[in-house]
């Protein structure tokens, strides 16, 4: 009998270590912000630049936590980019609220709000239905801000934004790096609540619901109510990231919502590597990098190199360069 | 005292074709039914509206006495009635383990919580054991489902669904597409059920049904033909015409 319940014990506490083991802190997590600390010391008139790639990799994360964990395929995600950006772009234009980060939470507020309603709509569909109601919903708030261009500026935009300091206390230099590191921060508590959700039994429900939605229905789970839930949380982050591309660049126009704003985000993630975090900060980081670079190298056909790469990752690399890495670690791992 | 699930004058078509015609069904308390008909007669469209996967034209499903035919499959499997699928559905990327936690946290509400970390809650893991251990599935729990053979997913299939901890429990063909060595394993399983659950099983195999059913209903063209005791379906002619003598043929032809 005792031996039974040892035996019941052991399995127990395999059990919780092999689950646990998941999500604990490895060394390797370490790496993608010493490299982003790397870079400030390395590229220190790049930061500009800089803060691009890292708001990119937030725009990411936030695709990640939908598409990546709970299977939703999305086209419009760009449309929380654009109400985050707009909410400080006005704020800043029309109200005169230039506090950075109460901005930033006023942005993530008034996205979720967004996501929270187009998603309440939209999520009881799947597939390609999905994928157009999401697209119009971008277009829609769009053409609504080319409609009342007297308030966005239209195409023209929301030009010459000031923001107060930082803290009240950090002024912004003409090299970034003030923002870079603001961004680096914002985006460290970010990922800090996005690895919590994924990990959590909420986040468990919604790899379940990508993995087969049919098995959730039957074992009584709230389908409906956790897509809900998880598009209204990336759309916050996607606002967030909205509001740093506007108070780093002092400006902000329509173009926030283009189609391909969206397809461009989907694009880097599905390069990196989709459901496994850190996929977000390799697309990202790839492919602004390859982006900057190619566009230098040629004005008029860089998008040529972008189409390349895209081909070699579809035919090499189907689960992205996360995947391509996690391949080499087990082949090494096995020998 | 009212049964445990009834159905009531259940009607479907899709389009032109009944599938489903005024079946009435009840299951009491501790029921072990078979459902047993030809192929196409609508036993799993049968199944489907009990659960809610699809919606009758006309018609009540009800659960305790209570009518569930307005809910929606997930408020139903809520209130205690669980289903295993004919062709699995499982989350085959993921672990033994995970798929039966996944029934176990979606039932007591757990997925409700985004901040505590999977594994660190103790009843989950223990109650998620204890169903493993009595489906002899302990040595797999930490398996990616999609590793394991079929008929050890089909044991999955089965605890994801006794989980869920039922009252009523319907078990469409839980021996299907298992090799006939194997199958005793899961027969063993659904023979040693909690007697309070009510249990309505598809089955083809006629052994298997008289041994394990006290009642069946056998149905034909989306209608309830009969219905009775095993031994009143062994010896009525008729649905020795409709179907056992054509399941005899039948596997003569594909064995």
């Amino acid at each position: 009998m005792t031996e039974k319940v040892a035996a019941a014990q052991t399995a127990r506490d395999r059990a919780a270590e092999f689950l646990i083991s998941r999500h604990r802190f490895r060394w390797p997590e370490a790496l993608p912000w010493l490299l982003a600390f790397a870079a400030f010391f390395l590229f220190p008139d790049r930061m500009t630049f800089g803060s691009q790639v890292l708001i990119a990799v937030m725009f990411a994360l936030s695709l990640d936590l939908i598409l990546g964990y709970a299977g939703i395929v999305t086209l419009g995600h760009a449309a929380f980019f654009g109400v985050g950006a707009y909410t400080v772009g006005l704020g800043a234009a029309k109200l005169g609220w230039t506090e950075p980060i109460s901005g930033l939470l006023a942005a993530a507020i008034i996205a979720a709000i967004v996501g929270f309603i187009s998603g309440w709509f939209l999520l009881r569909y799947r597939g390609l239905t999905l994928l157009m109601l999401t697209l119009a919903t971008a277009i829609m708030l769009q053409e609504a801000g080319n409609l009342r261009s007297d308030i966005s500026g239209g195409y023209d935009g929301l030009p010459g934004l000031e923001f107060k300091r930082l803290l009240g206390m950090f002024d912004y230099d003409l090299y970034g790096h003030v923002y870079f590191l603001y961004v680096l921060a914002v985006l460290a508590v970010v990922f800090f609540i996005v690895r919590r959700i994924v990990y959590s039994p909420f986040g468990q429900a919604l790899t379940g619901i990508r993995e087969n939605v049919r098995r959730m229905h039957a074992i009584g789970a709230p389908v409906h109510r956790h897509l809900v839930i998880a598009y209204t949380i990336a759309a916050a982050i996607a606002g967030v990231a909205g509001a740093l591309f506007t108070q780093t660049n002092a400006y902000v126009t329509l173009t926030v919502f283009d189609f391909d704003n969206s397809a461009r985000v989907m694009v880097m993630l599905i390069l990196g590597g989709t459901g496994r975090l850190y996929g977000a900060f390799a697309g990202a980081v790839v492919y602004m990098v390859l982006e900057d670079y190619f566009s230098k190298l040629s004005p008029t056909f860089w998008q040529f190199g972008i189409g390349l790469l895209l081909v070699l990752a579809v035919l090499f690399a189907r689960r992205g360069i996360l995947g391509l890495l996690e391949q080499a670690w087990h082949r090494r791992s096995k020998s | 005292m009212s049964a445990a699930l009834e159905v009531q004058q259940l009607n479907l078509s899709f389009g032109a074709l009944p599938v489903t015609r005024d079946v009435n069904l009840a299951l009491e308390k501790g029921a072990r039914r078979a459902l047993i008909g030809p192929n196409g007669a609508g036993k799993t469209t049968l199944i489907n509206l009990i659960t809610g996967a699809l919606k009758p034209h006309s018609g009540r499903v009800l659960l305790d006495g209570d009518d569930i035919t307005a809910n929606s499959q997930a408020e139903r499997a809520r209130r205690g009635l669980a289903r295993t699928f004919q062709i699995n559905q499982l989350f085959r990327g993921l672990t033994v383990l995970e798929n039966v936690a996944m029934a176990i946290s979606e039932r007591d509400g757990y997925t409700a919580n985004l901040w505590r970390a999977v594994g660190t809650k103790r009843v989950i893991l223990d109650e998620t054991l204890e169903h493993l251990d009595s489906l002899r599935l302990v040595d797999d729990a930490l398996k990616l489902v999609r590793e394991l053979p079929y008929g050890r997913q089909r044991l999955v299939e089965i605890a994801i669904a006794l989980a869920q901890k039922p009252r009523v429990l319907l078990l469409d063909e839980p021996a299907a597409g298992v090799p006939s060595s194997e199958s005793h394993l899961i027969l063993d399983v659904v023979a040693a059920l909690d007697p309070d659950i009510a249990v309505l099983i598809i089955e083809h195999d006629m052994d298997v049904v008289f041994r394990f059913a006290k009642e069946i209903t056998v149905l034909v063209r989306g209608a309830v033909f009969t219905e009775g005791t095993p031994d009143e379906i062994r010896g009525n002619a008729q649905v020795r015409e409709v179907y056992l003598g054509e399941a005899g043929t039948q596997g003569g032809r594909h064995g």
